[in-house]
Parts: structure tokens; C-alpha cells; sequence
């Protein structure tokens, strides 16, 4: 597949690559006039380049990282146009959708076994949900002191209608043995260093996770092939868990008999100190844990912030609520920071992992500047904080209450 | 290099030179404009080249890159955009601490090279330039763009 290729290029310009060996990495040499670094070749617009709303900010280009603002969040299922990105790698090219496979291999299978992808469409029974993914880092920008990466401020979610078969058939169909401890993925993208050896991430879930109804291959997304920075043509969703276990254009699949150990799986990376520490704290690899569940979290997506209504004006807001345990149990609204708390209308969820819309008239008691504060509190009874959490290296899981800025006049 | 007999000099500079004009004629032959095709492969494993840059600042930007234009600027676009764009280092914010943390990161797990001598020139210019700012626990929004809510 795509990683072949790579390699019959790489190797190709061998040539070009052993000149800086042998001049050192410490001696910055000159290449010709007009050499354009590859990040700078101009095609670097989402918009015309995945048909990306043109109010979704960019983070990086190379590799993509887009996020949504909260009002681009509005949909009750999120268009493709609005679904921030986060790419760790180089997107794969001339994907042959044909002669696509995945394989099924690891320490824990009975037996290794390859699925073109139209034997995993006809073989097995078809599911569709609406699922969330969440970035691990969404909400990063707010930490401090800093933590390092793309600082996501709060647009790294969405909730797509996904369709796919189910994990646990294929795992089911291909024998696993009981020592499994963990699924590891493998996708087509390219290591930004673009060394064929090297996978950009390589990350993946435990096996009760994989075993949940929920976690799917995916080959749709909102009733159309999956968007190709998406994933296409097949992508794994175990949604809950940072979207980073949600491997894009998977190829294999590990099933393993310890934690996977592949790209992005060792700390720093998608991991939290396990015991809460002070912030700015230098937390030593072996006392970070691998995030699981994603905490609580809401958006306000209507009205956007920066609204101004007249005194008479009652102001209908309205949005989503999410969690990775079970179901968000209910949703609040402030406007007085939090002294006083009023409830909002919420939905069920239509599936475990879906968001739930929820909706609220807000009146105001005279005229002035207001935010508007949502919270959402889970089945187990945590809640949204109104300050940021508690402060990781890595800057994760912050789920503080988001706001909007409401003026009356 | 310094303490090389001259003669020894001599002939490294020709090495080199031999060397580069041999890399500008793998470059171009392997030169587009498009995005690299059948999993086309531009190598990033040593810095790029950073020529004519001052023409290329405006307001103390970089402009191509968005650089802050410091002591050092020639540095870290050489070896710090050949894999990644410049935006991802700078949203970033740290103390000389911090991005020599990051940088030991990407050597250890994202075949980052050495950066030898020229390590302490770069996390001068990343600390300098892209320090911590100290703000509180939740700053108070900013960036409102107030408009009018019809019913
Ligand atoms: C050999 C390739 C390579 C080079 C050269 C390189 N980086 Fe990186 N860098 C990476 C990769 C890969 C990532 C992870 C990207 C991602 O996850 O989106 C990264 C991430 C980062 C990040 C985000 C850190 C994080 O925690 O995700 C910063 C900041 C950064 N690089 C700065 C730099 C600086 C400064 C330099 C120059 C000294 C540099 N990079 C040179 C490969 C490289």
C-alpha cells in the first residue's frame, strides 16, 4: 500500500539524503534559490483543500490541525465541513479503496487474518451511531504555564453519524485468545520526518473497549464515504476516549498481549500525571497514566458570543452536552458566574456516546454585560468546573465550563 | 573547524561545495510544485536552507513563516520547519527549560537530529521570543465581536 511506495522513493533519493549526512546536521548549507519549503507551497487552505467552512481556524497546516468555533457547532449531527482535524501525520495519497485490507495480527490472535475492505462490508452486520470525538487536548490553550502542542481552544469535538461493523465481530470472526489485553492500530499516513519506518501514531484501546457495541470500523460518515483528512477509507471510533484511539486509514490491527507500545502511546503523550499534581510540576514518564474516559463537558453553540439584545429580549440558548461514561443527567445555565443556577431542557441521547442537545430561555435582570455559563453533571454526579482542571504537562481533559458574552442594552 | 591546519580547510570547503552543487542536482530533478505525487518522498531529516531571508521580513515578521525576526531567526527555520510548519512552534509558549524539553522529545521519539553547537543559539531565540505569559486561572474573554440578535 501507500507505506511500499514510500519506501521505493525514499529510497530512490538516497542520494539527496546521505549529503547532509555527511555534512553534519551543524552546518546549515544553502540549496538553490527558489526552494520552496514544502510547508510553504501554498496549498494550505482547508477550505479548498477538504471543502472546510471558512470560519474553522487553523492551527497547522502541516500536518493539519483545524478545530471548529463553538457557533460552527450548532448541527445536532456535525457536517463534514465543520469536524475539526487533527492530523499527526502526513495525509496518504492514492488511496486504492479496492485493494484496501486490513489485517488482523498480534501476540493474542488465533490465527493472522487479512479482510479486503468489501469482504468486511458484506460479511458483517452494519451499524450506524452518532458518535463524539473529542480531541485528548481540547481546551489546551488554557492552561498555564503553558503546555505544549496545538493549543485548542474548544473546537476539537464534534458528534458525526458514524456507520461501520462492529470491532468485536471482526475480533470474534478472526479468533482472539484470552491474554488479549489491548488493540493497537496501524494507518497509511506518513511520519513527518517522512521515514517509511516510522508511523506518525500508532495508538489504540483496551480490550473491553474494543468488546463495546459502539466501537466500530468505520467506512461512513454522515451517509457518505469517510472525508479522506477524516480517515477514508476506514477508521477505527471508539468514541469516549480521546479521538487519538480513533485510528485514521487503518491498514492492521494489534492484538495484543500487554499495552500497546506503538507511536504516541508512551508519556508524555495522551497521558496525565496519576496522582494530581502542583502545576508546572516536571512528572517523571513513570508516574503518567494513559487517559481513558473523557470527562463531562458542553458547548454553547447558539447564539454565538457577542450577542446583543434589546431589555425586552428573552435569549434562547441552546447546545450539546457529552461525556465518556454513560449520560450527561443535566445541564445548567448561569448568569451571574456561577452564584445562581437555573436548568436546562436536555435530550436522551439517541446512543451511548452521542451528545445530547439541550436548550434554555435565559431572561436577564436588568441591563449590562452578562455571561452566559453552561454546566453539564454526568450519571456518577461530576460536573463541569468552572476554572480550569487540574493542570497535566501535556495540557489534557480540560473540560472547564465553556461561556458566551451577552450584552443588554 | 577552528583548529585545522588551512590546507585541511581547503579541501573540506571543496568537499563541501562538491557536495552541495551534487544536492542541487538531485534537487532539481526531484523539484514540483504540486504536492509530491505517488507517495512522493521529500526527505526531512536535516535542516533546510535559509537564504535572502531579510528581504522576507516586514514589521519584524518572517512573513513566509510568521517567525519573529531575532538573532537566530536563520536557525530555526533551518531546522525547525522541515518537518512540521512554523505555526505549530509558534503557538507554543515555554521557558529555555521548557523547549529544551520538547526538543529532547522530538530527538528521542520524532527523529529530530542533533542540533549541536547551534542548540544553544536556538533555545536562546524560543526563549526570548516565545516565553510563557503569565495570565490568571481563566482570563476574562476577549476578542468580542458584539453584534445585534434579531428575534
Ligand atoms: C525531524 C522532524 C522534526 C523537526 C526537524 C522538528 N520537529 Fe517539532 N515535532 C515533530 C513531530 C513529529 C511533532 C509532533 C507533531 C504533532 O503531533 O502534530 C513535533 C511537535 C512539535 C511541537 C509541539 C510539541 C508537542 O508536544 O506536540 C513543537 C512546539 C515543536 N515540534 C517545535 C519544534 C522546534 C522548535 C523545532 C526546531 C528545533 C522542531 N520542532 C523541529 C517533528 C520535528
Amino acid at each position: 500500500m501507500n507505506k511500499a511506495s514510500n519506501r521505493r522513493n525514499f529510497l530512490k533519493k538516497a542520494g539527496f539524503s546521505s549529503l547532509a549526512t555527511l555534512l553534519g546536521a551543524e552546518i546549515v548549507y544553502a540549496l538553490p534559490d527558489g526552494y520552496t519549503p514544502l510547508v510553504l507551497q501554498g496549498n494550505n487552505d482547508p477550505v479548498k483543500l477538504f471543502g472546510k467552512h471558512k470560519d474553522m481556524v487553523v492551527l497547522n497546516d502541516q500536518p493539519w490541525n483545524v478545530e471548529a468555533q463553538a457557533h460552527l457547532l450548532d448541527d445536532p449531527i456535525t457536517p463534514a465541513d465543520k469536524m475539526f482535524i487533527r492530523n499527526n501525520g502526513i495525509i496518504p495519497e492514492n488511496i486504492d479503496v479496492d485493494n484496501w485490507t486490513l489485517t488482523i495480527r498480534g501476540e493474542s490472535v488465533s490465527q493472522e487474518k487479512t479482510y479486503s475492505l468489501q469482504d468486511l462490508k458484506s460479511n458483517f452486520r452494519q451499524h450506524s451511531y452518532q458518535l463524539v470525538l473529542e480531541c485528548g487536548g481540547n481546551g489546551r490553550s488554557e492552561y498555564y504555564p503553558p503546555a505544549d502542542g496545538n493549543q485548542w481552544t474548544i473546537g476539537a469535538v464534534s458528534c458525526a453519524k458514524w456507520t461501520g461493523i462492529r470491532l468485536a465481530d471482526v475480533l470474534a470472526d478472526v479468533g482472539i485468545k484470552d491474554n488479549a489485553v489491548y488493540i493497537g492500530y496501524y494507518g497509511a499516513d506518513t511520519h513527518l520526518s517522512r521515514d517509511p519506518n516510522k508511523y506518525p501514531i500508532s495508538r489504540g484501546i483496551p480490550i473491553a473497549k474494543a468488546m463495546e457495541d459502539q466501537t466500530l470500523l468505520a467506512y461512513a460518515m454522515n451517509d457518505e464515504d469517510i472525508p479522506i483528512a477524516h480517515g477514508h477509507p476506514l477508521r477505527l471510533i471508539a468514541s469516549g476516549f480521546p479521538a487519538s484511539v480513533s485510528g485514521k486509514w487503518i491498514h492492521s490491527l494489534a492484538v495484543r498481549d500487554r499495552v500497546h507500545d506503538g507511536e504516541k502511546m508512551a508519556p508524555p503523550s495522551y497521558s496525565v500525571p496519576c496522582e494530581p499534581v502542583q502545576p508546572g510540576t516536571n512528572v517523571p514518564n513513570e508516574d503518567m497514566c494513559i487517559i481513558e474516559q473523557m470527562p463531562v463537558k458542553s458547548l454553547i453553540t447558539y447564539p454565538r458570543s457577542g450577542a446583543m439584545l434589546s431589555a425586552s429580549q428573552r435569549l434562547p440558548i441552546r447546545g450539546h452536552a457529552w461525556t465518556g461514561t454513560t449520560k450527561v443527567s443535566k445541564v445548567e445555565y448561569s448568569v451571574d458566574f456561577g452564584a445562581s443556577w437555573k436548568p436546562c431542557r436536555l435530550d436522551a441521547a439517541v446512543n451511548p456516546y452521542a451528545w445530547q442537545h439541550f436548550e434554555a430561555e435565559v431572561s436577564f435582570p436588568q441591563k449590562g454585560y452578562y455571561e452566559v455559563w453552561a454546566k453539564a453533571t454526568d450519571n456518577t454526579g461530576l460536573s463541569q468546573p468552572m476554572l480550569t482542571p487540574g493542570w497535566n504537562p501535556k495540557g489534557y481533559l480540560n473540560n472547564a465550563c465553556h461561556r458566551i458574552a451577552v450584552k443588554v442594552t | 573547524m577552528l583548529h585545522l591546519p588551512n590546507n585541511l580547510r581547503i579541501l573540506i570547503g571543496g568537499a563541501v561545495l562538491a557536495l552541495i552543487l551534487t544536492g542541487i542536482a538531485v534537487y532539481f530533478q526531484s523539484r514540483t510544485d504540486t504536492l509530491p505525487a505517488d507517495g512522493e518522498i521529500r526527505n526531512a531529516d536535516k535542516p533546510l536552507a535559509v537564504e535572502g531571508i531579510e528581504s522576507e521580513i516586514k514589521d519584524g515578521i518572517h512573513e513566509p513563516t510568521g517567525f519573529i525576526a531575532d538573532e537566530g531567526l536563520d536557525l530555526v527555520i533551518a531546522h525547525c520547519t522541515a518537518c512540521h510548519s512554523a505555526k505549530l512552534v509558534t503557538q507554543n509558549r515555554a521557558d529555555r527549560e521548557g523547549w529544551k524539553k520538547m526538543i529532547r522529545w522530538m530527538q528521542d521519539t520524532q527523529n529530530l537530529w542533533e542540533l549541536g553547537a547551534q542548540e544553544a543559539a536556538i533555545l536562546d531565540y524560543l526563549s526570548a521570543n516565545y516565553a510563557p505569559v503569565s495570565r490568571g486561572r481563566r482570563p476574562p474573554l476577549t476578542g468580542i465581536e458584539w453584534y445585534e440578535l434579531k428575534d
